[in-house]
Parts: structure tokens; C-alpha cells; sequence
């Protein structure tokens, strides 16, 4: 296809044939990745910049090894080691790193809609590596993918979402790239943490995590932030895992072949259990594997976008 | 100069006058008829003759953050916008919370400043809501009323102590309500765009909760209460019901609550950020209700300008507030009048009669003897907003590019030109 989108700051707007695009790529990049030697000249000459305004291991790890893989140059800023510390805004940043003659900006911040503002500003293109509540486009679309490889298709494929949704940028994802796609998406989680009118975003909410599992084919378990005990918002991490944990007894609901999947990192024996993520339907790992294929994919569609304007 | 203002549609609400008229204007003030020699005359054929707009609400944001607005920028934003008198909220640096401050602003008002500035001071020192501010130093300083606006008074202990002392003054007090537990983060009215957008919400009940507590104070002490812009259909039906049963208690609304809803916020628009947030269609409706029955004694402005630097940052990070003045009297007339939610009649009480009522200053009146305050304005005129035309110097509205009708032809201020349209 003809790529004209110059950022990928969500998944709420990006076509059924966009989504399918990618996934194709990261097929491609997957078996890049399988090679003995690993590194391609695809991104030679192209740069990458993550600029992470929020701590993260994996995501920047992943996004790095896929930039280097491809060959583009890859350098890392985060808030605390650069002139952000010493008050620099968000703009002047991006504009700074813009008129270096930097391709790709992967950016994490804490803020929804900071990526939307940086995009306006800069002629890289921007992707969004999770901005607060919002989105993580990313991650959705290494899940999809990694849905796509077990099941054949996301096409009328039930997958339950449980947590704490109203925090999550990768239920919001999610659902949008989920609906897209033809997949159902059910959601269970403490009231406390369920956003408001979350079912207009495509989600249907179902009261217990019993309720959503049924006849799920895929149980993806969200993160379970524990400080957010603190603000009130549930009573204990044992009380969350017998009411809103996966285990083994809630899992025999889903179907016989469900996958279980996880974000990461794992709260063992709070949003599951250790069964559970060691079970052999868990993807948890192949998740992570597949997060660098989908970046190396993103990467080689948007830093190339360039030579054809 | 002695002025007449010739052939315009008069609309006086205070002295039931809606008809075509001359106005005489001699030594400040307006007087009865006199010979036409000597006297400018201004030919208002076509145009609105009215009281000048009072503007309860603004922040001139003078003296502390210069960088924003000062008295005389903010002052003849209010010109330019048909406003004669604007009341000015205490939270500057340092905070009105004391005669000099008072004195200061007054001062440079009589200086600079296009229109009459009335400023208000704070109910308790610095705002902090812990200890009554000097409310008689206040008074005896020339502010006409006490808000701890930008912030609330938390402590409802505090609020029924502040209501009680003003009372031996009888110094108008303006609350805003916003129960800081509730908003918890917030930055946006919780509902379906803040779930959509991953923002963090705020609840209607952050400020029905504080409506309510401040319409059972004002009861039980039997101390009047003015409750600033009220957003929510919740709010709205606690005030109604407490008027019907006698309770002393008046509110204002701004235009963005009846012309804008969190739907703008879409695209993650600071300009679209304001406190307390812009709500739902539900809510739009049920203002608009309550302006027409007259639950809602006055529309203000919040007038909040912020510099661009504390506007072009991530959202949550984003300053509170859009400057008003120069777009209210247009969205008055776009979205009430020309709707028939009010008559223009009924819009002139709220934006000039009332709020010189409740904050009792002279004003809202075109009585012979009173002072010559007056606003004409083309009702029909289409204009197109631009901010890049705003006398402001912040220009953070989210009304650019809107098409508007109403437009403000002169401002007098005491018989003197403040505002003439080029």
C-alpha cells in the first residue's frame, strides 16, 4: 500500500488496511529476526531517537534492538539525563532533535496527547511508545500480531481484557485496533477502575472476570500498578487477585486453546498467578519477541516515508 | 464633551426602556435632554444603545504576572469588548488578600485603564483558605467583594466563618466551587472524551458537592451567596431549588458553558482547558435552561489570559483559562438570542444590570444622574473571531475562527470614548 500517514501517535484512527499492513511487515521482520545474523542493511543511514519522558525497560530496549537490527543509528534520551531536567520544554526538545535530521522520534511520556503535540512541530514522524492514559499503539499491534500467529485471524476472535482499565493506555489500544479488526472485546475490572462510558470506545463491560473469560479465546491480563491502592482505589493486592486475578479455576471458562497474554512486567500473584504466567498457553514471552518484530516493521514503513515525499 | 447618542434601539432593563431614543451625556453622566450645539453627536441608527457590560469575573492578572495581561491591556481588551466596569479576582502575586494590593490596583486603574476596575478581594490570607483575610482593610481599600477564586475554600467550617464576618461589612461573597478531593487529578470533565482521550476526569460532583454545601451555609446563616461560573446541570438545579425556597443566593455562568462542550477538548486543545472544564451537551442544555428562567443571575467571563509558553505544553501541564472579554457579548447574542433562549433584553440584565446589582457598584443603569456607562453595538454584524485582533495580550481562546454575530460599534466610560470600532 501507498503509506501517507506521517505519525503513529494511536490505533483510534488507523484503517483496517493499515493495521493488516503492518502486521505483513512484521511477518517479514519476524523472519529477519529468526536468521542466524540478524542485521540487515534496511534502515542504513536513517536515524532513530526514543525520547522517553517516563521510565521503561522494555519498550525502549525493544525499540532500539528493531532500529539496530535494520541498521538506522539509534540514540536514547530520557527526561532525567537531558535538558528536560533543566526545564526545556517538550517543544523545543522536539525541535532540537528535529533539525539534527532525525527520521524516527519513539516517544513515552507520561501525558496523554504529548506525542499529538509533538507531531504538529517536528518533520520526523513520531510514534507513540505510550503516552499516559491514553494510547500504546505499539503494543497493541504486537499483541494483534501475536493473536494473529496463534488463531490465523482476529476476525471474530473473543478476547477479554481484565484489570485496571481506567489507567490503561494498552486497553485503550486495544479496543480500538481490536474493533477494527473484527475482534470482540470484553472487559472486567474493579468499578473503581473502569473509565467512564469505556463501552462507547467498543468495550463490553461485563461485571465479574468470570463473566468476561467465557469462551474467551484470548485472556490478556493487564498490569496492576500497586501504588494504586494508596489513592483508594482497591483494598489489597490479595483482595484484587481472588476478585480480579487469572487463575487456574477462572481460566478453565475461557476455550480449551485460550491464549493467555500480559503486557509486562508481571505482578506474579497479583494480576496472575505464577501457573499462570509459566502456563503452556501463556504467549507472555513470544509477546516481547513479537514487540521487536511490529517496531522493526513500524520503523522501516515510517523512516522510509520520507523518501518518497 | 457633552455627547448625545442619536437614533439608537435604547435597551435600559433597569428603567424598562426597549425603544429608540436619544442619550444625553454631560459631565460624566448621563443627564436629560439638552440643546444639540456643543454636543458631539454619535448617530447610533441601527445600533444598540445599552448600560455598559459588567463584567463580575476577569483576571487582569496585575500586579505578578504582567507577562499574561496587565490593567491597562486587560482593561481595554474589556473596552473593546463593551464592558465599562470589570471586577478583578485575587489570586495575583502577591495575593489581594490586603488594602495595599487593593490600593495598588486602583490606582494603576485610574492610570491606565480604559474601563472601571473593581477589584475583589481575597477571603482568606493568600488564598490558603486557613485564616480570614483583612475583609473591613478590604472593604475600606475599595474592593467590592471576597473570592478565593482559583481556588476553594476546602474547609466548610472556614467558608461558614468567612460568610458570617463579611456580613458586618456586607461584603459580597463569590465562591468557587470545586471540592479538590473530587477533582483528584483531573484535568478534564470525566465522561465519554476523557475516557477517549485518556485524560483523567473530573466529576460533576467536584462542584455540586461545594454548590451544596455553599447554598446550606448561605441558608442556615441567612448570608447571601454568589456562586461563580457554574458548569454542570447538577449545579443548576441546587440553585434553582434554593431560590425557590428563599435562599439568598445568585451564580454566574460564562459563555463557554453555554456554547462549548468537552467535545472541544478533542485533538487535546489547551485552549479547551479551563476550571471548571467545559461539560456535555446535557449540561450546555440544562445552563442555557437555567439562564432562561433565571437561575443564573449573570454571565461572566473568567477572563483568565496565559501567556502561550503555559498554553503550547502537554495537556495535563496546560494553564486553566480562556480570555473572554472580547468574545462575550458576540456568544451571548449567537448562542442565547439568536437561539431565543433570551431576549436581548434579558442578555443586557445578565451581562450588566445583575452583576452591578449583586456586587452593588454603579452601574447596569442608564438613570439620569448615573454614570454615563454605555455600550452600543451592531447586534446583526457577522464577524469572524480572530485573536490576532484581540486588544488582549493573551490570546488563548478557543473561539478562533468562530463566526459570531454582535459587534461592539463604541464603549463610553463616564461620558469619554474608551473603545471605538476602527
Amino acid at each position: 500500500m501507498n503509506w501517507t500517514r506521517k505519525d503513529l501517535l494511536g490505533l483510534k484512527d488507523v484503517s483496517a488496511e493499515e493495521i493488516q499492513y503492518i502486521l505483513d511487515n512484521a511477518a517479514t521482520m519476524k523472519h529477519i529476526l529468526s536468521q542466524n545474523v540478524k542485521k540487515v542493511p534496511h534502515l542504513r543511514g536513517k536515524s532513530v531517537i526514543t525520547l522517553f519522558y517516563e521510565n521503561s525497560t522494555r519498550t525502549r530496549m525493544s525499540f532500539e534492538l528493531a532500529g539496530k537490527y535494520l541498521s538506522a543509528d539509534t540514540a536514547n534520551i530520557t527526561a532525567s539525563g537531558s535538558s528536560v531536567a533543566k526545564g526545556e520544554n517538550l517543544l523545543d526538545t522536539g525541535r532540537t532533535l528535529d533539525v539534527m535530521g532525525c527520521d524516527v522520534i519513539v516517544m513515552r511520556h507520561n501525558c496523554s496527547g504529548a506525542p499529538h503535540l509533538l507531531s504538529k512541530h517536528v518533520n520526523a514522524s513520531v510514534i507513540n511508545a505510550g503516552d499516559g492514559m491514553n494510547e500504546h499503539p505499539t503494543q497493541a499491534l504486537l499483541d494483534m500480531f501475536t493473536m494473529v500467529e496463534k488463531k490465523g485471524s482476529l476476525k471474530g476472535l473473543k478476547v477479554a481484557i481484565l484489570g485496571d482499565v481506567y489507567h490503561s493506555r494498552v486497553a485503550r489500544s486495544n479496543f480500538y485496533g481490536l474493533n477494527t479488526m473484527g475482534a470482540e472485546v470484553y472487559v472486567a475490572s474493579p468499578a473503581t477502575l473502569l473509565p467512564k462510558n469505556v463501552d462507547m470506545l467498543g468495550a463490553k463491560v461485563c461485571k465479574t472476570v468470570e463473566e468476561a473469560i467465557e469462551g474467551a479465546d484470548v485472556v490478556m491480563n493487564l498490569r496492576m500498578q500497586l501504588e494504586r491502592q494508596k489513592s483508594g482505589l482497591f483494598p489489597s493486592a490479595s483482595e484484587y487477585a481472588k476478585y480480579y486475578g487469572l487463575n487456574e479455576d477462572k481460566l478453565k471458562l475461557a476455550k480449551p486453546d485460550a491464549l493467555i497474554m500480559h503486557p509486562g512486567p508481571v505482578n506474579r500473584g497479583v494480576e496472575i498467578t505464577s501457573g499462570i504466567a509459566d502456563h503452556e498457553r501463556s504467549v507472555i514471552d513470544e509477546q516481547v519477541t513479537n514487540g521487536v518484530a511490529i517496531r522493526m516493521a513500524l520503523l522501516y514503513i515510517f523512516a522510509n516515508r520520507r523518501n518518497e515525499e | 464633551m457633552k455627547k448625545i447618542i442619536k437614533n439608537g434601539l435604547v435597551i435600559d432593563p433597569a428603567n424598562k426602556i426597549n425603544e429608540i431614543r436619544d442619550i444625553y451625556i454631560d459631565g460624566g453622566k448621563i443627564v436629560s435632554a439638552f440643546d444639540e450645539k456643543d454636543a458631539e453627536i454619535i448617530d447610533a441608527k441601527g445600533l444598540i444603545v445599552a448600560p455598559g457590560l459588567v463584567d463580575m469575573h476577569v483576571h487582569l492578572r496585575e500586579p505578578g504576572f504582567e507577562y499574561k495581561e496587565t490593567i491597562a491591556t486587560g482593561t481595554a481588551a474589556a473596552a473593546k469588548g463593551g464592558f465599562t466596569s470589570v471586577a478583578c479576582m485575587p489570586n495575583t502575586k502577591p495575593v489581594t488578600d490586603n488594602a495595599a494590593v487593593v490600593t495598588f490596583i486602583k490606582d494603576k486603574a485610574e492610570k491606565e485603564g480604559a474601563v472601571n476596575v473593581y477589584p475583589i478581594g481575597a477571603i482568606t490570607k493568600g488564598q490558603k483558605g486557613e485564616e480570614l483575610a483583612e475583609i473591613g482593610e478590604l472593604k475600606a481599600a475599595g474592593a467590592v467583594a471576597i473570592s478565593d477564586d482559583g481556588r476553594p475554600v476546602e474547609s466548610a467550617g472556614m467558608m461558614r466563618k468567612a460568610l458570617i464576618y463579611s456580613s458586618g461589612f456586607d461584603m459580597p461573597v463569590i465562591s468557587h466551587c470545586e471540592v479538590m478531593s473530587l477533582v483528584d487529578g483531573g484535568v478534564m470533565n470525566e465522561g465519554y472524551y476523557s475516557t477517549y482521550l485518556g485524560l483523567r476526569g473530573i466529576p460533576d460532583a467536584a462542584e455540586e458537592v461545594m454548590v451544596s454545601r455553599d447554598v446550606i451555609l448561605s441558608e442556615e446563616t441567612g448570608v447571601p451567596v454568589h456562586i461563580a461560573h457554574i458548569s454542570t446541570k447538577g449545579s443548576a438545579e441546587i440553585i434553582r431549588q434554593a431560590k425557590a425556597r428563599g435562599v439568598k443566593v445568585t451564580c454566574e455562568t460564562c459563555p463557554h458553558y453555554f456554547s462549548l462542550t468537552d467535545a472541544a477538548v478533542v485533538g487535546y486543545d489547551t485552549n479547551a482547558k479551563m476550571n471548571p472544564p467545559l461539560r456535555t451537551d446535557e449540561d450546555v442544555e440544562a445552563i442555557k435552561a437555567a439562564i432562561k428562567d433565571g437561575t443564573v443571575d449573570a454571565i461572566a467571563t473568567d477572563h483568565a489570559p496565559h501567556h502561550i509558553d503555559e498554553k503550547q505544553v502537554e495537556f495535563d501541564y496546560a494553564a486553566n483559562g480562556i480570555v473572554g472579554l472580547e468574545t462575550a457579548l458576540s456568544l451571548g447574542i449567537t448562542a442565547l438570542v439568536n437561539e431565543g433562549v433570551i431576549t436581548m433584553q434579558e442578555l443586557i440584565e445578565k451581562l450588566s444590570v445583575n452583576p452591578a446589582k449583586i456586587l452593588n457598584i454603579p452601574a447596569g443603569t442608564l438613570t439620569e444622574g448615573a454614570p454615563a456607562d454605555v455600550v452600543i453595538f451592531d447586534a446583526d454584524a457577522k464577524r469572524t473571531v480572530n485573536v490576532a485582533d484581540f486588544a488582549s495580550k493573551s490570546k488563548n481562546s478557543p473561539y478562533d475562527g468562530y463566526e459570531v454575530s454582535g459587534d461592539v460599534i463604541y464603549t463610553i466610560v463616564g461620558g469619554e470614548i474608551a473603545y471605538k470600532k476602527a
